[in-house]
């Protein structure tokens, strides 16, 4: 599963701290070539013989024009078999979503698109640039499908034409457009997070992202929430919404299948399930990870890979040696089985035996997890279950995950 | 190097003084002065604290180790030695003043111009009167533009009845008037009271230990004489030793052939340990005992911690920086301790507050320790009423130093808590809130007396454990800095002791069980309860956090259980990072404490414990 990256945006988003470079002109047919250079390098590296899904992720990849799509698409085709019923995903933001643009991209070989009316990437600064809401007006009333809410991030598109984008994405890309939401912004009430997820399934298609926003280090609103100038969201509040959206979207007829991800009628991320699943996929462009065996060099292990960051300097690389990877290291079978477990929680299905027992095949998960410790304990206090299926958290747990998995790891590290 | 020969200075013509101070009123710059007047040193800009070695004094204006210098004077043709026998400056050590006073017949008493008497210039001034020493008074720093010299000299006479014609006015940094001290230092001064013909009767007043040489004892001759080759027998330790060296100290020291009766220098006599030259110990010639000098005690520890390596994986290198530090400093009780949270480590037993924070501080600049220090408790006592308990301990009345030995009060008639005689000195605006602070203490007024028109002096009757850990901040910052403390050793009195237990889930945590007196236990509870819930990470369920006595809680606080903690966002760039974190927590969890089922980190006990320092 390539991913390929298109490190560019227009504006800085105030919450987003990704690998990603606002320049003013793009050399997008010297970028085209290098991400068709290291896509070619790397999957004859990987010799994965079949392609099941790519996803264009970013940056802002929308911003790309559909040639370049393409243009990938048929380097992947030329050094792999890609079927025609591969997932083929482009994060898209409002801004660049036309229907011009989004018809291009669907010639181009996409058939699924992700918008983020809050992902990475926004509009140019065309519009005056007003004041940030003040921290005192704390009520939101539909999130993010509002204007105050969408200027608090940093995004310069308006409701509407969030609304327009969606619209003409579910036209084109009828069940395979998924939306992102953001909650838990500062200022964000309960009720207003309730009703602007009523907007949002008004809206929707098959698929549904919700992540409750991060404060990372380095972003313009971290330091104006830590300035004290905006109000964060207490635990309790952001227990509570999350809470509410999962059971209103449960409701509505989706499936939880991953911590912040709802399908309904099947409409799974078949790229995303990948991560989760420890399976194989190959970083393209700029800062991109990648998790494969690079059998054409000999080897049979898996390797964690990340490209050089900086996007001149990847395309020198790329120019120079045919790819930029900057960072490789081989991952030991016991981080591998780490990585899985820690990933295939996330998951409704959770890690099953079947895909336990391909990483580990001498060590069982109910050798590891069934005998007294950490993971007995936790089916005990209602959190987790290993049944027939396999390891997976129950609807409570999956809330609390990340107390679970350091004892989960520690029973696993003593085997 | 050709040895002195000490022969031609008689008793007649010898002074042994120390000069004695508040902090910063100029003790140190005085005694560079001197030095250079005597030529003992040569003048130049750079003498600056010379007879102050340790970086920790240098930086806190203290004297820690003192340290001697013999001068060699000559006035109206006659050459005297005058030996100058430096003081730590802080009560903390007072047991170690009251020893360097012991050697001598004289003090310079020195008060800053502008700053008056404080609190210490009180308690030092009582030793010397005590000890019937002669005393030169002397204000210091009158090249001040503030400087107020009449002031100062009505104190003098009001609180301690010095003629205020006696007074010198002197600026040390200038050397204004230092002359005049000098020769007030030999026409008040009395020469020793003693003969060479008597036998050798030496008193220990200092030791330091040298790696090359063993244990450097400094000594003060009250009769005899003493050279290489004699063998010697300590008083207290009966132990035998043959001398290797002596001399006078110039600062450094200075080999001679001989010392003799009323002379002032060191010794070097194959001693091992410091313990063994200990302070206040008389030496003699082998079968030729002597009635030892009176008032040897070993010192008495007040105050004590536990200290703790930052890493354990430091231990050993702690242990011999330790072993290394108390070589010099006898005055440090060391008994090995273990905590569950911190791990092994030791409890000390120090003189005092400053005592305390001095040691630690030159273990950090001289051996680059980190450590863990906790909050400092005293010593309690408990008179036993039950039998069994007499006869286990094999007497009644029983020492208390930690909470875990603490006797239940069915078997104790009565306990009893350290107190100290506090002496403190203020600008007369400052009165109300001092008196409210001390109240709150639960310190007994002794004494109020003003000591000119706007300063005063009040004497309070603490109990130790109310002034340990943060009094004297407490006091600085209430009265703008300008109020000064000291304290002296004022024995015992009963007190209503409890033993309060600090619990999670109802399960105690050994290592916060505190002593405290009944009418603090409330506060302090709460106090211990706040802090550790900020300590302690939310877990899966949620956490009661209570102080009790006994059966009765009297404090709670509760920490909430996780509703939601699981990253949003975890896809192909995301994992190596996600992974780093969460193997970093799966190595903290094997790190953590378990009480009952809650998990609590190492640091959390730090926290709680520590000694708020930055407050």
């Amino acid at each position: 599963a390539p991913c390929p990256q298109w490190p560019y945006c227009r504006k800085r988003c105030s919450y987003c701290n990704f690998n990603k470079y606002v320049v003013p002109a793009v050399d997008e047919a010297a970028v085209r070539a290098c991400l068709v250079r290291e896509t070619r390098t790397l999957l004859r590296l990987s010799q994965v013989q079949s392609v099941t899904s790519v996803f264009f992720g970013g940056g802002t990849p929308s911003l790309a024009s559909p040639c370049t799509i393409a243009a990938v698409l048929e380097a992947i085709a030329g050094a792999a078999h890609l079927s025609a019923g591969a997932e083929v995903t482009l994060e898209a933001n409002p801004s660049s979503a036309s229907t011009p643009r989004l018809a291009g991209f669907k010639e181009a070989g996409v058939n699924r698109l992700s918008i983020g009316v809050q992902v990475r990437g926004a509009l140019p600064l065309s519009r005056p640039r007003q004041p940030l809401v003040p921290p005192t007006a704390t009520t939101f009333p539909p999130q993010s499908l509002d204007d105050a809410e969408l200027r608090l991030l940093g995004r310069e598109h308006t409701a509407a034409e969030a609304r327009g984008a969606v619209e003409v994405a579910r036209g084109l890309f009828p069940g395979r457009t998924s939306l992102d939401l953001l909650f838990g912004l500062p200022g964000q009430s309960r009720e207003g997070w309730a009703q602007g997820l009523e907007a949002a399934l008004g809206l929707c298609d098959d698929h549904i992202s919700l992540y409750q926003l991060t404060l990372e280090r380095g972003t313009a609103l971290v330091a104006q929430v830590w300035g004290g100038a905006l109000p964060a969201p207490t635990q309790d509040v952001l227990a509570d919404m999350y809470q509410t959206a999962r059971s209103m979207l449960v409701a509505t007829g989706f499936r939880h299948y991953e911590v912040s991800n709802f399908a309904r009628k099947g409409a799974l991320s078949t790229h995303n399930l990948s991560y989760w699943r420890a399976e194989q996929y190959i970083g393209v462009g700029p800062g991109a990870h990648g998790r494969f065996v690079p059998r054409g060099e000999g080897a049979c292990s898996r390797e964690a890979r990340v490209q050089t960051l900086e996007p001149d300097t990847w395309m020198q690389e790329v120019q120079s040696q045919g790819h930029g990877t900057r960072r490789r290291v081989v991952l030991s079978p016991l981080e591998q089985l780490e990585e899985a477990l820690a990933l295939g929680l996330r998951t409704d299905e959770g890690i099953t035996h079947e895909r336990w027992g391909q990483l580990s095949p001498n060590l069982s998960l109910e050798a590891v997890f069934g005998a007294p410790g950490e993971a007995k304990d936790l089916q005990q206090q209602g959190w987790l279950v290993l049944d027939g299926g396999g390891l997976r958290c129950t609807w409570e747990g999956l809330a609390l995950l990340d107390s679970l998995l350091p004892g989960l790891l520690c029973q696993l590290q003593r085997r | 190097q050709e040895k002195l020969d000490m022969s031609t200075y008689p008793v007649e013509s010898i002074r042994n003084f120390s000069i004695i101070a508040h902090v910063d009123h100029g003790k140190s710059t005085l005694a560079d002065r001197l030095l250079e007047i005597t030529g003992t040193i040569a003048k130049t800009d750079r003498n600056k604290q010379v007879l102050d070695k340790l970086q920790v004094e240098r930086e806190r204006g203290i004297t820690v180790k003192a340290q001697s210098a013999s001068l060699f004077y000559n006035h109206e043709g006659i050459n005297y030695l005058l030996n100058l026998i430096d003081t730590p400056g802080h009560v903390d050590f007072s047991y170690e003043v009251s020893r360097s006073l012991s050697a001598c017949q004289g003090v310079i008493l020195v008060v800053d111009a502008n700053e008056g008497i404080q609190a210490q210039t009180v308690a030092n001034f009582y030793l010397a009167f005590e000890a019937q020493l002669a005393i030169i008074p002397v204000i210091n720093k009158i090249d001040l533009r503030n400087a107020d010299p009449e002031r100062v000299e009505k104190q003098m006479e009001k609180l301690f009845d010095i003629p205020i014609d006696d007074c010198v006015r002197i600026s040390a940094k200038q050397g204004t008037n230092v002359e005049k001290v000098l020769q007030k230092v030999i026409e008040k001064i009395p020469p020793p009271q003693c003969s060479t013909a008597d036998p050798l009767k030496a008193l220990v007043f200092d030791s330091t230990f040298d790696h090359y040489r063993g244990v450097i004892a400094n000594i003060a001759l009250f009769g005899g004489e003493i050279q290489k080759g004699y063998k010697i027998v300590s008083a207290h330790t009966k132990k035998r030793y043959e001398v290797n060296e002596v001399g006078i100290l110039t600062p450094n020291e200075q080999p001679t052939h001989k010392l003799y009766a009323g002379q002032v220098g060191y010794l070097i006599a194959g001693m091992k340990e410091v313990t063994e030259a200990q302070i206040g110990d008389t030496l003699f010639l082998y079968k030729q005992p002597v009635e030892p000098l009176p008032g040897f005690k070993s010192a008495k520890p007040m105050v004590f911690a536990g200290m703790y390596p930052v890493d354990q994986t430091e231990y050993n290198n702690l242990r011999s920086a330790l072993e290394r530090l108390t070589l010099n400093d006898s005055s440090v009780t060391v008994h090995r301790d273990s905590s569950l949270a911190l791990g092994a480590g030791w409890r000390l037993g120090f003189l005092g507050l400053l005592h305390m924070e001095v040691f630690n501080q030159r273990l950090e600049q001289e051996y680059n320790m980190a450590v863990i220090l906790t909050a400092p408790t005293v010593p309690y006592k408990a008179i036993l009423s039950s039998a069994k308990l007499i006869k286990e301990y094999g007497k009644a009345e029983i020492t208390i130093i930690n909470p875990a030995q603490f006797p239940d009060n069915l078997s104790v008639s009565e306990y009893l808590e350290p107190t100290v005689l506090g002496t403190i000195v203020t600008p007369h605006e400052y009165i109300g809130k001092i008196i409210t602070l001390c109240q709150d203490r639960r310190a007994v007024q002794k004494d109020m007396l003003y000591i000119d028109e706007c300063r005063v002096m009040l004497k309070y009757l603490f109990p130790l454990n109310e002034i340990v850990v943060d009094f004297y901040d407490a006091l600085k910052s209430l009265s703008s800095g300008y109020a000064s403390f000291d304290y002296e050793d004022a024995g015992y009195q009963t007190a209503d002791l409890i033993k309060m237990d600090i619990l999670l889930n109802g399960n105690p945590i050994e290592e916060l069980a505190t002593i405290i007196h009944r009418d603090k236990a409330y506060a302090t509870g709460k106090f211990l309860c706040e802090r550790l819930k900020d300590a302690i990470p939310r877990q899966l369920f949620e956490i009661a956090i209570q102080a009790a006595i006994g059966k009765k809680i009297i404090a709670r606080e509760t920490l909430k259980a996780y509703r939601k903690n699981v990253v949003a966002k975890c896809y192909g760039g995301d994992i190596t990072r996600r992974m780093k974190l969460l193997k970093r927590q799966a190595e903290g969890k094997k790190l953590m404490r378990k009480i009952g089922n809650v998990e609590v980190p190492r640091d959390a006990f730090i926290r709680v414990l520590k000694r708020q320092t930055d407050k």
